[in-house]
């Protein structure tokens, strides 16, 4: 009876988007690999690659075994989840109601799992070409573990402190992307920068290999944010339409900009312009309509551009792909814009936003909860790098940085000069 | 004997191979290669970031004749190679001091052919 009690509360059409989602979500990181591995150097693109893979492993493990009770698990004062469904103890085939009513409560934990591995992968574009591959290992298991799962659980987690106040973030804006784009500040301030940077950098090995990884992002995309309405209804449509929409936008607003100042509209700029509209599309997806997801495209293009092509090189770090560049500033600029363009005419779960009636609360409570997490971010990640640092040491050693990642932290070579 | 080697624009190279065979010059050894000289590369951008010192692609051949082929390979390759544009490369020939074929043993102007 029990049974049959679960069976029928289950949603088959919601169930499968859901698994769907998870599925296409978990093919994000291969393709981030492929997008990162395609800008670094010949000398360095296994380490790109395996630095991914390993993440996609681990990361999963630490999932089941702690990491989903820590951020969705039965709530510890609005600060983290208890350690009640470690190994996944009483998260099986009924609904979670918190979570997702009419789904498995299985297919939420590894629909979730998905985000909690990219989101340490994402962090990667900023330590490139130069960080031990054990310091790599450690350093992410503890950012996964003591950043990701705890701010998470603020923004998502039944009973976090942030979801309290009411802050909006549909697919991952702060959690997945202000989150990543910071520690992908502090690791790169940590590491300082490549040998020989800035003046004496190989352009990108391979560009096809990154347009590919962009291409099979926007494709992830839509089970990240679509899949993020966690059922297969009108909300699941309306998300997946205002992320192709911020995507496209997104795209050519970066291949004018790069007309305008570099002369040519090229292949590497129109995909993180569209890389950048998918981030700062997150939060709001499932928020706003198809105005709002132009703006939000549109200015998900232009901030990013300024922020890599003259903050970065003003500043000086090393953010060797751009992860805070484009994840770091796209991420907060949607976090802010789901404030402005946020209407509950497009879902009566949301706010309206400033320039949708519902004035400046929501800006409000968006600017607080980005703050929070900017904040929080940077310090914790700047606080777990320095225990690596003292530990294991985060940087090769300047012989193994000139050889290369691929020989000297695995032992083997992406491209073979003989047959 | 004479080692000729040319340094020549990627997109000449067919027309150039089809000239030398025309010639009787049928071994050859092509590379890909970097440089620069007198021509102005076009620098390439990378998210707003020049690349610093960019260098061009060239392609590089490398011929072993005998005395008497010198000047068919080299008005070949120049006829082959030549647009009138800066950066149609050059042509270096050097002295060639023995030659062994490995499958026979040959050697010297027999070896080359």
């Amino acid at each position: 009876m029990g049974l049959l009690g679960m069976a029928d509360a289950i949603d088959k059409g919601d169930t499968a988007w859901v698994l769907v989602s998870a599925a296409l979500v978990m093919l994000m990181t291969p393709g981030l690999a492929f997008f990162y591995g395609g800008l670094v150097r010949k000398k360095n693109v296994l380490s790109i690659l395996m630095q991914c893979f390993i993440i996609l492993c681990l990361v999963s493990i630490q999932w089941v075994t702690f990491g989903y009770s820590l951020a969705f698990g039965p709530d510890k004062g609005g600060l983290i989840g208890g350690l009640d469904w470690a190994f996944l103890r009483g998260v099986g085939a009924a609904p979670n109601a918190d979570y997702a009513p009419g789904v498995p409560h299985q297919a939420f934990m590894i629909y979730q799992a998905m985000f909690a591995v990219i989101t340490p992968a994402l962090i990667l574009g900023a330590l490139a070409e130069r960080m031990k591959f054990s310091a790599f290992c450690a350093f992410s298991l503890l950012w996964a573990t003591l950043v990701y799962d705890p701010v998470a659980h603020w923004v998502w987690g039944a009973g976090g402190f942030l979801r309290g106040w009411g802050a909006l973030d549909f697919a991952g804006g702060t959690v997945v992307h202000v989150n990543a784009g910071m520690a992908a500040l502090a690791v790169a301030l940590a590491l300082g920068p490549r040998l020989g940077y800035p003046h004496q950098m190989s352009p990108p090995h391979n560009l096809p290999f990154a347009v590919l990884g962009a291409g099979l992002l926007w494709f992830g995309w839509f089970g990240f944010n679509a899949g993020s309405a966690l059922g297969s209804g009108g909300l699941a449509a309306s998300a997946f339409v205002a992320t192709h929409v911020a995507a496209a936008a997104a795209g050519v607003t970066w291949a004018v900009l790069d007309t305008v100042f570099n002369r040519a509209p090229t292949a590497l700029g129109m995909i993180t312009g569209v890389v950048a509209g998918l981030v700062a599309i997150t939060p709001a997806s499932g928020f706003v309509g198809l105005g709002g997801a132009l703006a939000i495209g549109i200015g998900a293009a232009a901030l990013p551009y300024f922020a890599v092509a003259f903050l970065k090189s003003r500043l000086g770090y090393d953010d060797t792909l751009d992860a805070f560049g484009v994840h770091g500033v796209g991420g907060l600029w949607g976090s802010l814009a789901t404030g402005l363009f946020a209407s509950k005419a497009v879902n009566p779960a949301g706010t309206d936003g400033l320039f949708c009636g519902g004035g400046l609360k929501l800006l409000g409570v968006q600017a607080a909860t980005t703050g929070i997490v900017v904040l929080f971010a940077f310090a914790a990640s700047w606080i777990l790098l320095l225990l690596v640092k003292h530990t294991v040491g985060l940087r090769v050693s300047e012989h193994e940085e000139r050889v290369g990642l691929d020989l000297t932290q695995h032992r083997e070579a992406g491209y073979t000069l003989v047959d | 004997m004479k080692l000729v080697i040319a340094v020549i624009q990627p997109d000449r190279l067919t027309e150039a191979l089809e000239r030398l065979e025309k010639n009787e010059i049928h071994l050859v050894t092509v590379s890909h290669v970097l440089g620069r000289g007198r021509q102005r590369g076009v620098s390439a951008v990378y998210r707003g970031h020049k690349e610093a010192g960019s260098l061009l692609k060239k392609v590089r051949l490398e011929i072993a004749v005998n005395d008497a082929y010198v000047r068919p390979t080299v008005e070949a390759i120049t006829a082959g190679a030549r647009t009138g544009q800066i950066g149609d490369g050059k042509i270096f020939i050097l002295d060639l001091e023995e030659c062994i074929r490995i499958r026979t043993g040959e050697t010297g102007g027999v070896a080359i052919g």
